[in-house]
């Protein structure tokens, strides 16, 4: 055990200069970006806002099904098979037909080439799950069409969310799916995210409808309320125009009535909508409305043809920019609802960070100078592993460019406590094996030897319940995992191939004198 | 080599343990946990006031009068430095928390908001969930590979000795009201890994002397193990509790119910590996046949 050859030394010493160079490369400045890796902080210890999303899919799936109640009835009026009685209750659609159609409907409906009940041949299942009751049949949807759905509105959701994001400038913000319904949204630096909650918290919705004069419109109507809260009015349920139209759209100060407003412009389609509805409505009141709010109706003085226009609604600049910032990222497919947020300020993070590496080097301190007193050279072998061995775990980490959270850093001091562990147990194995054996070169080879697998058990233990923080754990927990988990690996490098180079040279070198540990 | 005799105390310390277990199940039963917002749900919000004449009762005063449920008001390090928590959470409406600011800096003059944690039900409860089950699945894991490598009598000792050690110092937390957060059951499960690694090094030895003796009971020969390994475990003891005190200590108001859970755990773990897993061997009456007819197998 204590023979090493050139090569190895060479490698173990070229192992261990690579990785402090990563570990001091946190402190000096590269120009060459391989050579620069720094390790991520945490948002607990840089500050910054963390924030989990989820989607509220109640709408989307009540919109869907009802556009299929329709999909469904115009199929199987151009099949002319009569169904009647269509109706939606909770997430179930439910029809009746007549009793010689029955085994006809079935079949088109668990066709695996049906296109009308898709069939996803990866899940072996359809769209729908299709359940019948003597003439009564009801669709409902199956796992895997209600996954499908929900994926596509988290995948519509994210995007709009990193637009919102993006546009509001943070420094390297990090977006990212969790599950099939939730995104999670870091935000480091800002301390303050009432403005990205109050974008996100909004779909941004918009829609130009006329307000009703008469309550008789072929379309419905429905009753809104004024976004100030002021007072209702009766609005067509006809859409002319939706955000979906829009192109662009800024905040920018009207010279006439000296207020700021959002301006818009339309794309082609857009344009040709809007130019018909406004030349045949002029006089009439369009009323412009976000979320279901009215934000303002005015009148429709001429046709507006141009494909441009603006929304006024006493906006304040800040308003108006955050007004426009949503019309331009689009509407969200279905609110967003913040179930969880943490927010952690600069300066906290700051002083987190000085009492972590206040508390590093005083445990680190301390633990050094326990091993001088009881173990005096050897103890100070354990003492250079042990420094390698946190500039090793410290390299890694900035390798990998992982994120060291204040849990991480008590990982980093309690692996300082724990990493003599292997090194007490093979001097304290050898002093055993020093009684019987005159010969220190084989007592100390008998040491490490048949300390080996008490070794390996007892870290393998500490690595099993870092695995397992590390999948089920979330946030600063998983940091705190992550440098437990690494700092065993380091230990067991430094402990078996620093350490016990730097001993057998030792030992070799004093193999005459009496009672060397 | 030490030789002190453990083994005439084994029944003292395991009635003493007894004691402790069912004080600490009685605790956790009936009075149970003070979970943070980790697990609860609600908010919580770490504040620094200018003005040094504040205290908690001035601070819980007007928190009290903004309707927000069950308010708590700690002290949390510094003569300005508070931590706040209540029930209500409302991480939707964005005036939420610049309202409560507002509402504070015309009560008690101007504050700063070091940290705010919002936690809605639904996630506190998955929390709290993926909690037990990351604590269970050590669990399981542990005894898995500990089955592995030793036999059923050694596992069973190790695994009632890392129950020992989780239930005490989960008893402790709730005797004291002391919050568990996420950071809490990261040092639990770190308590499992120590008390097992701990246990395991004493077991090893005493396996490898059943080999050895084959005349010495299994009583004796637990006390001859557990003393030659005596030095390696007061050394790694305290060179993990100087690491965790200097955390403890000097690591911030916010690494300290983590800090301390692991010191509890650590020293716990200590005298479970000896006063715990060492008599269920000898209660087991393990002996040179029991290893030798496994690795006959």
């Amino acid at each position: 055990m204590l023979y090493f050859s050139k090569l190895r030394i060479i490698s173990v010493i070229v192992f261990t200069v690579i990785f402090s160079y990563f570990a001091f490369s946190n402190f000096v400045k590269f120009d060459d970006k391989f050579f620069s890796k720094n390790i991520n902080l945490g948002l607990d210890l840089q500050g910054g806002s963390y924030l989990l999303l989820e989607i509220d899919n109640r709408p989307v799936i009540t919109q869907k099904l009802q556009a299929k109640i329709i999909e469904l009835k115009r199929y199987f009026k151009e099949k002319q098979i009569t169904l009647k009685n269509f109706s939606l209750k909770g997430d179930t659609i439910s029809f009746e037909t007549t009793d010689n159609e029955i085994e006809n409907i079935k079949n088109i409906l668990n066709d695996k080439e049906s296109d009308i009940n898709t069939y996803y041949p990866t899940y072996k299942s359809h769209e729908f799950d299709v359940l019948e009751d003597g003439n009564l049949f009801s669709l409902n949807y199956s796992r895997y069409g209600l996954v499908l759905l929900k994926n596509s509105s988290l995948d519509q959701a994210i995007e709009i969310v990193r637009r919102r994001v993006d546009e509001v400038g943070t420094n390297e913000p990090n977006i990212l799916k969790r599950g099939n319904d939730r995104i999670l949204v870091e935000l480091p630096g800002l301390d303050d995210p009432n403005r990205i909650k109050s974008l996100l918290g909004k779909t941004a919705n918009l829609t130009f409808q006329f307000i009703s004069q008469n309550n008789e419109e072929s379309f419905g109507t429905e009753k809104l309320s004024f976004e100030d809260g002021s007072r209702d009015a009766i609005v067509s349920k006809r859409i002319i125009l939706s955000g979906d139209n829009l192109v662009d759209a800024k905040p920018t100060m009207n010279s006439q009535t000296n207020e700021t407003v959002v301006s818009f412009s339309l794309d082609r389609v857009g344009a040709k909508k809007f130019g018909k509805a406004t030349s045949t409505g002029v006089g009439k009141q369009l009323a412009i409305v976000l979320d279901g709010k009215i934000i303002s109706a005015p009148s429709v003085r001429e046709p507006i043809i141009g494909g441009s226009g603006q929304i006024s609604g006493d906006f304040t600049f800040q308003s108006a920019t955050d007004l426009a910032l949503l019309l331009r990222s689009g509407a969200l497919p279905a609110p967003l609802n913040i179930i969880e947020e943490r927010t952690v300020g600069p300066d906290l993070g700051q002083d987190s960070i000085d009492a972590g590496i206040l508390s590093l080097f005083i445990g680190f301190l301390l633990v050094i100078l326990f091993m001088i007193y009881k173990y005096r050279a050897f103890g100070l072998i354990a003492n250079l592993a042990l420094v390698s061995n946190l500039f090793l775990l410290i390299g890694i980490l900035t390798l990998f460019e992982a994120t060291l959270t204040l849990p991480g850093i008590a990982g980093i001091i309690l692996t300082v406590g724990m990493a003599v562990d292997a090194n007490v147990l093979i001097f304290e194995r050898i002093k055993e094996e020093t009684k019987n054996e005159k010969n220190p070169i084989i007592a100390f080879d008998a040491g490490y030897t048949k300390s080996r697998t008490t070794i390996l058990d007892a870290n393998i233990t500490t690595l099993i319940a870092a695995f397992i923080l590390f999948f089920m754990g979330s946030g600063p927990v998983k940091g705190f995992s992550v440098t437990l988990g690494v700092g065993i690996l380091t230990t067991l490098f430094s402990v078996y191939f620093i350490a016990r180079l730097l001993t057998s040279v030792y030992v070799v070198k004093n193999k005459d004198k009496e009672q060397l540990l | 080599m030490s030789n002190i005799s453990f083994n005439k105390f084994y029944r003292k310390f395991n009635i003493l343990s007894l004691i402790l277990i069912v004080i600490s199940l009685v605790f956790l039963i009936f009075k149970g946990l003070n979970y943070g917002v980790d697990f609860k749900g609600g908010t919580l919000i770490e504040l620094r006031t200018t003005d040094k004449t504040n205290n908690i009762s001035l601070i819980r005063d007007s928190f009290n009068q903004m309707n927000l449920g069950d308010v708590s008001v700690k002290k949390f390090g510094n003569e300005t430095d508070f931590i706040v928590k209540f029930e209500k959470q409302n991480s939707n409406d964005p005036e939420f928390i610049q309202n409560i600011k507002n509402k504070l800096s015309s009560s008690i003059g101007d504050v700063d908001f070091r940290r705010v944690e919002n936690v809605g039900p639904k996630v506190s409860s998955e929390l709290l969930k993926s909690g037990i089950i990351a604590i269970s699945l050590s669990l399981a894991a542990m005894l898995l590979y500990i089955w592995i490598r030793f036999e059923w009598q050694f596992s069973l000792g190790a695994i009632l000795a890392i129950f020992h050690d989780v239930i005490i110092t989960l008893g402790i937390f709730s005797i004291f009201s002391l919050e568990i957060n996420l950071s809490i059951v990261a040092a639990v499960l770190t308590i499992v890994g120590y008390s097992m690694n701990d246990t395991v090094v004493i077991f090893d030895r005493v396996r490898e002397n059943l080999r050895k003796y084959s005349d010495i009971k299994i009583f004796d020969l637990t006390n001859i193990s557990i003393n030659e390994t005596l030095s390696r475990t007061i050394i790694t003891s305290v060179t993990t509790l100087l690491a965790l005190f200097s955390i403890y200590l000097f690591g911030g108001e916010i690494l300290k119910g983590f800090s301390l859970a692991m010191i509890l755990g650590v020293i716990f773990g200590t005298y479970s590996s000896i006063y715990i897993a060492n008599p269920i061997l000898v209660a087991l009456n393990v002996s040179q046949r029991t290893i030798v007819k496994e690795e006959k197998d």
